[in-house]
């Protein structure tokens, strides 16, 4: 285990040390994703400056949904990046070297590469979900503290799991399918705003096909002390985070199918 | 002039190989657009009070949004970054044809194909199912058109500034990811111009970025009458002449310090 960790280092540590050679343009992309991901918010507070309320919710209560999924995507995203160019692998033949070492598939692409301008994002996530915070009043109990952090944790690996799914498509598609970028770019896009504003048959996709309603929106009307107007029993906020490690876990499942699965495309 | 010709002609050739990705591409953006009509619908529930555009314009406008993203949608273009980076680029300038134009022709091709394979399904199925409706009078309809191909224009040398600015920094993401967001926001793509604050408005209107989006999407449905086409077209111009005068100084700045790599 230790071995393995210390391993991970060395893996990542070649990682960064590759993107600090392009100094100027890793803090220029940083500033980029910092930039980016903050004007999305800038459209947001225009949009509330106009109509003053989205369906009963308040700007800093839309924050609080907004900075959580942000910071969440920004560490998925951060780690889970070797996933998510994993199709480039399977199309070059690349995979069947992972395949002769003597570590686990999940190990060696998940350490390929940590991409660090995505602090961009998680800075940006941070700042609003801070003003949040503020803004909101909230009494923090440990509790609430602790269920916060455990969504965003939570959140963090459902997405991980999201991509490694789209990584295992790959064994039989060969392709990088924009198409799943729907779910994980998409599914931050929803998840910035309480799933209770969309079409019912939306939000039973995102509640039960696909769980995103686990990473931000329960656990958010739990930190608010709102019930859900669309009528869900509040325990479930409590234990809504579990659902990003089970997802992780049953996607890993998968994962290990694809791999008996692949045909190395020769090349 | 056939010497840009034909690089337009090839760049495009190039880019028509790529339709399974621009299918994959338009269920994205079906996805997206649907996402921020619900978004819309929702804010103007919670509001009683007049806006300045109503909730049909605002759908429309989206999908029109959808349709024409392309457009604001700059990646850094990866060819020039490689040959730039393996110095490849000493090719460009021995050709007798000018390095600026031949660039601006690349950035063309690579905004209208991808445009028409996206516009078109995107029209179809958003005016059949999604409420994307026809502009109201003929004279809107050409207004659009007219705007249209100034915004292609406009794109263009929009992309050819970034793809300029891989001079400096070669790897050449981080403008890449700055400019086009200052875009996205300022050109209506994530909320239509008219929502913002009113006081805003008078700047917003008079910057560049409206000529990508919003200016073309509001002759479409009416917004600014047809009648009052022509000052609108024509902020567009003058502002794509601007960029073509900065892309060129920036080259001319360019070329004089560019150090090609490799042997």
């Amino acid at each position: 285990m230790v071995e393995t960790l210390h391993l991970y280092c060395r893996y990542i540590g070649v990682s960064v040390r590759g993107q600090m050679q392009y100094r100027a343009s890793f803090v220029l992309m940083s500033i980029g994703q910092l930039f980016a991901t903050g004007m999305e918010f800038l459209g947001i507070w225009a949009l509330f400056y106009r109509f003053g309320s989205l369906v009963g919710w308040s700007l800093p209560e839309i924050a609080l949904f907004y900075g959580m999924i942000h910071c969440a995507f920004a560490f998925a995203d951060g780690f889970g990046r070797g996933f998510d160019v994993f199709p480039s692998m399977v199309k070059s033949g690349d995979f069947d070297r992972l395949l002769v070492r003597p570590r686990s598939t999940v190990f060696q692409v998940a350490a390929r590469d940590l991409q660090l301008m995505r602090v961009g994002r998680l800075a940006q996530g941070l700042l609003v979900l801070l003003w949040a915070v503020g803004a909101l009043g909230i009494t923090w109990t440990v509790p609430l503290v602790g269920l916060l952090l455990a969504a965003i944790a939570g959140a963090a690996c459902f997405f991980v799991g999201l991509f490694v799914l789209q990584a295992t498509l790959s064994f039989w598609t060969i392709e990088t399918l924009e198409i799943c970028n729907t779910l994980t770019y998409g599914g931050v896009e929803t998840a910035e705003f309480p799933l209770s504003i969309y079409r019912t048959w939306f939000r039973w996709f995102f509640t039960l096909v696909v769980p995103l309603a686990c990473a931000n929106y329960y656990p958010g009307l739990a930190i608010l002390g709102r019930p859900d107007p669309c009528g869900a029993p509040a325990f479930i906020s409590w234990l809504a985070p579990l659902c990003g490690p089970l997802f992780l876990g049953a996607s890993m499942l998968v994962w290990r199918a694809g791999v008996r699965h692949y045909t190395s495309t020769g090349s | 002039m056939r010497g840009y010709a034909s690089f337009l002609a090839a760049r495009m050739r190039v880019l028509l190989q790529y339709r399974a990705a621009a299918l994959a591409g338009f269920g994205t953006q079906l996805f997206w657009g649907l996402i921020r009509v619900m978004i819309f619908e929702a804010f103007y529930r919670s509001s009683t009070a007049a806006q300045p555009m109503t909730m049909d314009e605002v759908r429309s406008y989206i999908w029109l949004g959808q349709a024409m993203l392309i457009l604001v949608m700059w990646g850094p273009d990866t060819d020039l970054r490689d040959m730039i980076r393996t110095g490849g680029v000493a090719y460009e300038l021995l050709r007798p044809l000018d390095v600026y134009w031949v660039w601006f022709t690349r950035c063309l091709a690579q905004r209208t194909i991808p445009l028409l394979f996206r516009a078109v399904p995107m029209f179809l199925v958003a005016g059949l199912f999604l409420g994307l409706q026809a502009p109201p009078s003929p004279g809107s309809a050409v207004a659009w058109l007219g705007a249209t191909l100034a915004a292609i224009l406009m794109s263009a040398a929009f992309a050819t500034l970034i793809s300029l600015s891989l001079l400096w920094t070669i790897s050449g993401e981080g403008m890449c990811r700055i400019l086009p967001v200052v875009c996205w926001v300022l050109s209506g793509l994530i909320v239509p111009l008219p929502l913002y604050p009113d006081w805003a408005q008078h700047v917003i209107m008079a910057l560049p970025f409206r000529g990508l989006a919003d200016t073309p999407f509001r002759l479409y449905i009416g917004h600014i009458p047809a009648s009052e086409s022509v000052p609108a077209i024509a902020h567009q111009l003058v502002w794509t002449s601007a960029m073509v005068v900065i892309g060129r100084l920036m080259l001319a700045r360019g070329l004089r310090r560019v150090v090609v790599q490799g042997g």
